[in-house]
């Protein structure tokens, strides 16, 4: 598979997730564990530009694949719009919902450049943050849309 | 934030990140009975399966138990490779379990005289003289549910034995306590015990005790020689990882037909737990008003259920919701401006101490204009939807105290470090402490750094709890910069022949007052060379004899569908007083995440239980309802940003809990407003909200209202 432009090669257990290949196996630890079973949105990753929950996914079924991290969408080690909109907004508290949610963030953009407030809600809604109150996502999101 | 980049890119190290060579992990096993005895455990098999390398039960570590009192209580652990194989060996563990009968009902437990505690009672002048007199009573229960803090990371530990000395990197809001806990427990000397959070995944009052994830864990790498991590699953936090218990609150408020509360009376039943601390769910109808004839009783429970940890101003969030309630429900009776009759019943002084700030009558002033749009807000109403405004008062310590140290480090490059052993619950501490250094020592912000997170790596700080960081380690931080500066101060005046009196540094250059010197921080400091400068600094004491308290008050505007029991927090006006605010983009974070914690708490959250068996039914996310970006309301931030001129040489109160306080009982008095109905029980689910609608319907006809 290849990961952040790099091709990659694990040996995996079949029953083993995506998610704890990347985290344990591959020395990606970005994507986060929080829940186990695709309800928090704290795993999302890019597959084949697919927004998935990296546990979701088994480890076997991303072979030939071509996937993006959080530790892939900046460039060249600078952030990405999305993560420096997070920043700049102040969007982020204890930060291990930030990963999965500027991933998911940069998916939408591409998706919907200029997205309106319903359609925020509804392409984040499944990615959960017990520390902000969304209020300063909502602005990341917006700063992140004028620079895209 | 000044670490924010870093979270943003997924380069935070979190306890959950901790990946040790050789490390093992852990699985627990437990109790699948609200309340049974382990007659007999046998690990033999377990053992054996693949991977593993060790079992611990209740006869090797304390925080297991052979009598679970409640569904998920720990009862033994294994060690293996990976953990899916400790997960399978749990399966191997031969438990003969022996039910017993488990005791739900929090009422029942006070009945049977079954306490976590002495009951609490806190009675000022004659409440029952003063309710005979009163010209008007009312008089209410109100009950609010579990709920449950889900940090985003679970509760979790590595831990590594390098000879006599443990080191422990886990999830923590107190390094500290973590410490001096675990040498007690383990019987090993404080300095053996090293405790390491760099990054922590959020905690919000669940994460100030090691738990015993680390207990197993030390345990396990002792036997094993090998470093271990338990990390709960997302199941587990959802059973046994703390949560903020239940209340039943039956209270009484007696006044005069002007308004003026003259008896004020609560029993407060807290369903405490297994284990755990009696909350002080009296302590609003304690504090918040002036009332000379005040009666309280709380209860502590003890019932099959798992035990309550602290959770974000606990007691004050549960008894809050009550009283507030029951003040709108005073104000109907009389026909009184509820914003008027918190005015009326201002308390000026506290019975027994001064304030040493207090600025809520500015907050009620401030709140005015939001709560003056409540007429243009009821006229939307139509025959489904009804709108509507209410508000509630808040009141919560704060103030943070000592002990506390910090050290700053000055290199010859003119740079700055802050050292101190605190940890950084995610709220933007390395952020609000740099900023602190950089303006005691007048330098850019980008030329200070943080190094916190390490018991063996700094001096002794507190706890990230209480909304006490800013407050307790702010002071500490000022401190040791004003003593960097005074010895760079001193060697500029030495250099430059002038006296000390007359400099000073600004944006990074030591100045004197005439103008004539300006010289770049580097260039006195280089003078040293390798040579630096160290700056200590202390917290000092909390002003004698007076209170330090946070006050405020929000206004919360709701739409209810009176068909289906659908209730919309559209907009939420937060107005506090925490004294001085240090970063402004943070402090705003931390009201709108509190408000919406606290819309998940007034509106969905709820952790249920099988009534028959204590089995917790909401074991998952999906279940177990979370806010999501799709709840947000519009909310509005004011801080009075008045420093506290007794307070420490910073003038801050803490922000992480006030804004959960009132907001629970803004919405329930909205829904009055909006509908009529009186709310009594959170969380107002679709079920209760119809509930309270038909109630309001039955007292409207004069028939006695269904319970």
């Amino acid at each position: 598979m290849t990961i952040n432009g790099v091709p990659r090669e694990a040996d995996v257990w079949p029953g083993e997730s995506l998610l704890f290949a990347l985290r344990e196996r591959l020395g990606l630890p970005g994507s986060k564990n929080a829940c186990e079973q695709g309800e928090c949105g704290s795993c999302s990753i890019l597959m084949d530009g697919t927004l998935v929950c990296a546990c979701l996914v088994l480890a076997a079924q991303a072979d030939g694949h071509d996937l993006v991290t959080v530790e892939g969408l900046g460039e060249n080690g600078s952030l990405h719009p999305v993560q420096e909109a997070f920043v700049e907004a102040g969007a982020v508290q204890c930060g291990f919902c930030t990963p999965g949610l500027v991933v998911a963030v940069a998916d939408l953009l591409r998706r919907d450049p200029t997205p309106s407030d319903d359609a925020i809600r509804e392409a984040l809604s499944g990615n959960l943050c017990r520390c902000t109150g969304y209020a300063k996502i909502f602005d990341a999101v917006r700063i992140a849309a004028t620079r895209a | 934030m000044a670490d924010a980049p870093q979270r943003a890119r997924g380069e935070a190290q979190y306890t959950a990140d901790v990946l040790l060579p050789g490390m093992l992990h852990a699985a627990l096993l437990r109790s699948p009975h609200a309340y049974a005895r382990v007659k007999k455990i046998d690990v033999r098999r377990a053992l054996e399966a693949p991977g593993v390398h060790a079992a611990v039960g209740p006869e090797d570590v304390e925080a297991l138990t052979d009598e679970p009192g409640f569904f998920g209580a720990p009862v033994a652990a294994i060690a293996a490779n990976t953990v899916e194989q400790a997960r399978a060996a749990l399966e191997l563990i031969d438990v003969e379990w022996e039910p017993l009968e488990p005791l739900l009902d929090p009422d029942e437990a006070v009945r049977r005289g079954q306490l976590t505690d002495e009951p609490r009672r806190n009675e000022r002048g004659d409440f029952e003289r003063a309710l005979a007199d009163a010209d008007v009573v009312v008089e209410g229960e109100y009950r609010t549910q579990v709920v449950l803090h889900n940090p985003l990371e679970t509760h979790q530990s590595v831990c590594r034995w390098e000879g006599d000395t443990l080191e422990i990197y886990t999830s923590t809001q107190y390094i500290w306590g973590i410490r001096s806990r675990v040498a007690k427990q383990l019987g090993v000397e404080p300095d053996n015990v090293r405790v390491v959070c760099n990054y922590m995944g959020g905690g919000f009052g669940a994460k100030n005790d090691p738990g015993e994830y680390t207990y197993v864990a030390a345990e396990l790498a002792r036997r094993t020689g090998r470093p271990v991590k338990c990390a709960l699953t997302r199941r587990e936090e959802n059973l046994a990882a703390g949560n903020r218990n239940a209340t039943i609150q039956r209270l009484t408020v007696g006044a005069r037909s002007d308004g003026t509360i003259t008896a004020l009376g609560g029993e407060f039943v807290n369903a405490v737990g297994w284990d755990g601390w009696i909350a002080p769910t009296d302590g609003p109808m304690q504090t918040l008003y002036h009332c000379e004839n005040v009666r309280t009783v709380t209860y502590g429970a003890k019932i099959n259920t798992a035990p309550m940890k602290a959770f974000r101003a606990p007691g004050y969030v549960e008894g809050t919701f009550g009283l507030e309630c029951l003040l709108d429900e005073l104000a109907a009776r009389l026909d009184v401006d509820p914003l008027e009759l918190r005015r009326k019943n201002y308390a000026h002084s506290s019975n027994e101490r001064p304030y040493s700030s207090k600025n809520l009558m500015e907050c009620y002033r401030r709140a005015e204009p939001h709560w003056e749009r409540r007429h243009e807000l009821r006229t939307r109403s139509d025959s489904t939807w009804k709108y509507g405004a209410g508000l509630a008062s808040q009141i919560w310590y704060g103030g943070g105290g000592p002990p506390s140290y910090a050290w700053t480090r000055v290199g010859s490059d003119g740079r700055i470090t802050v050292i101190t052993a605190m940890q950084d619950i995610g709220t933007g501490t390395r952020t609000a402490m740099a900023q602190i250094a950089a303006e005691e020592l007048g330098v850019p912000l980008d030329r200070v750094r943080v190094e916190l997170g390490d018991s063996a790596r700094g001096p002794f700080a507190s706890i990230s709890a209480g909304s006490s960081t800013t407050p307790s380690m702010g002071p500490a931080v000022r401190a040791a910069a004003a003593d960097a500066k005074r010895q760079i101060i001193e060697i500029a005046a030495q250099r430059h022949h002038l006296e000390e009196r007359v400099l000073d540094i600004s944006d990074g250059n030591v100045v004197s007052a005439d103008g004539n010197l300006s010289s770049p921080l580097e260039e006195i400091v280089g003078l040293l060379e390798n040579a630096q400068i160290l700056g200590k600094g202390a917290r000092g004491p909390n002003p004698t004899g007076m209170q330090v308290l946070t006050f405020g008050v929000q206004v919360a505007e709701v739409a209810v569908d009176v068909e289906t029991g659908e209730v919309r927090v559209l907009r939420v006006a937060a107005i506090h007083d925490v004294g001085r605010v240090i970063n402004p983009l943070g402090a705003s974070s931390q009201v709108e995440g509190g408000i919406i914690q606290g819309i998940g708490h007034t509106l969905s959250e709820q952790r249920l239980l099988d009534p028959a068996t204590g089995t917790v039914l909401t074991q998952s996310l999906d279940a177990y309802r979370l806010p999501t970006i799709a709840d947000v309301p519009e909310i509005v931030c004011e801080l009075i940003d008045k420093p506290d001129e007794h307070l420490t040489n910073l003038g801050s109160k803490g922000l992480g809990e006030p804004p959960i306080v009132p907001i629970a009982a803004a919405i329930a008095n909205a829904i009055r407003d909006a509908t009529g109905a009186d709310i009594h029980s959170l969380p107002i689910t679709r079920e209760e909200m119809l509930r309270a609608l038909e109630a309001a319907k039955q007292k409207q006809r004069g028939a006695p209202a269904a319970v």
